[in-house]
């Protein structure tokens, strides 16, 4: 287990902890609600770990980096932002998939754009926001998320 | 939506079951790729499941212990680098996903928040959350991880601040939903 996993186990355990302590019922229902979050969740983590699979496996890593490495420049950059913006998965799985992309040649930068506007930006659920908040606080939202996404994506790779 | 919950599981296991039987044909046609890409894939699984049900422990204990009413309650009237702060931190908090946040900013701007405390509390909600910076970190480690949660925070005040202005010049009241489902 290495020491990230450890730390975050840690919390879980002691965040509970205290939560049976202050109020068992409540304490409980959190532990029913993460049950069911985790069956949930199970289906995509799965599709997700075979992806990676398959990716890593079949994908020769010169063909990831001229799409999203380094000398792909903004368009690649710019093209898995658009990636993101639209795919409609759990933030939670896009992180192994970032790691993998990372791991066969995808640059810092493509992967931060790619986190960023997949968790900021919803393409699918924006009928949805313009319901609730009105058509110009959705619409200035959305856009305004994919011009900082690919703004932090920059200075992310510039700072690392 | 229990309904609708349902349904998106279903789709799930059929989209799964596609996937693992397109795995498997080339996996046969390449046998020589078999062993990278269950090496790949097994590593990822257990990396996840590592962190997964600790993850999913913490989204239950936020989900039931910080109600909703408290953030709308605390975040419908404070304003300044208070309501900046708490906008970030009670977006950070509870988890779900997105479409959960957009009824409570509904509440919010008919309560009297400001639009830039309700962009930051979308986008931390967002992008911003705690049980999901633990599997970035988990995955991605310490250095990208804090990079982007500094560079996040920075970017979407900014934003907050600028949709706010920008909203505020046109003084459109229609902004404002008549009707909240």
């Amino acid at each position: 287990m290495s020491i990230t996993a450890a730390v975050i186990n840690g919390v879980a355990i002691l965040a509970l902890l205290i939560a049976f302590f202050k109020d068992k019922e409540k304490a409980i229902q959190s532990l029913k609600i993460a049950g069911k979050s985790f069956i949930k969740i199970i289906p995509m983590v799965f599709i997700v770990i075979i992806i990676i699979g398959l990716l890593l496996g079949f994908v020769p890593p010169d063909a990831i980096s001229k799409f999203v490495g380094s000398q792909s420049g903004l368009s690649g950059v710019l093209l898995i932002g658009v990636a993101g913006a639209i795919m409609h998965v759990p933030s939670i799985v896009a992180f192994p998939l970032s790691a993998s992309l990372l791991e066969s040649g995808a640059s810092i930068t493509a992967v931060a754009a790619f986190i960023t506007t997949l968790t900021m930006i919803g393409f699918m659920t924006l009928p949805l926001e313009i319901k609730t908040l009105g058509k110009k606080m959705a619409f200035l939202r959305n856009g305004m998320s994919f011009i900082i996404a690919i703004l932090i994506a920059i200075l992310m790779g510039m700072i690392l | 939506m229990k309904g609708k919950q349902k349904k998106g599981i279903i789709r799930d296991y059929i989209l799964l079951g596609l996937v693992f039987v397109m795995a498997i044909l080339l996996i046969t046609f390449f046998p020589d790729k078999k062993d990278e890409v269950i090496n790949a894939s097994w590593y990822f699984l257990v990396e996840m499941l590592w962190i997964l049900p600790a993850v999913m422990i913490l989204l239950g204990l936020f989900t039931v212990f910080v109600p909703k009413k408290t953030v709308v309650k605390y975040l419908g009237k404070a304003s300044g680098i208070k309501g900046v702060s708490l906008a970030i931190l009670f977006g950070a908090l509870p988890t779900g996903p997105l479409y959960v946040a957009f009824p409570i900013a509904a509440s919010l701007l008919k309560k009297g928040a400001s639009i830039s405390n309700i962009v930051i509390f979308l986008s931390a909600w967002a992008c911003i959350k705690i049980p999901q910076e633990m599997v970035e970190l988990q995955f991605l480690g310490a250095k990208f991880m804090f990079t982007r949660l500094a560079l996040t925070i920075i970017f979407v005040v900014i934003m907050g601040i600028f949709i706010e202005k920008l909203i505020a010049k046109e003084e459109d009241v229609s902004l404002i939903p008549t009707k909240c489902p």
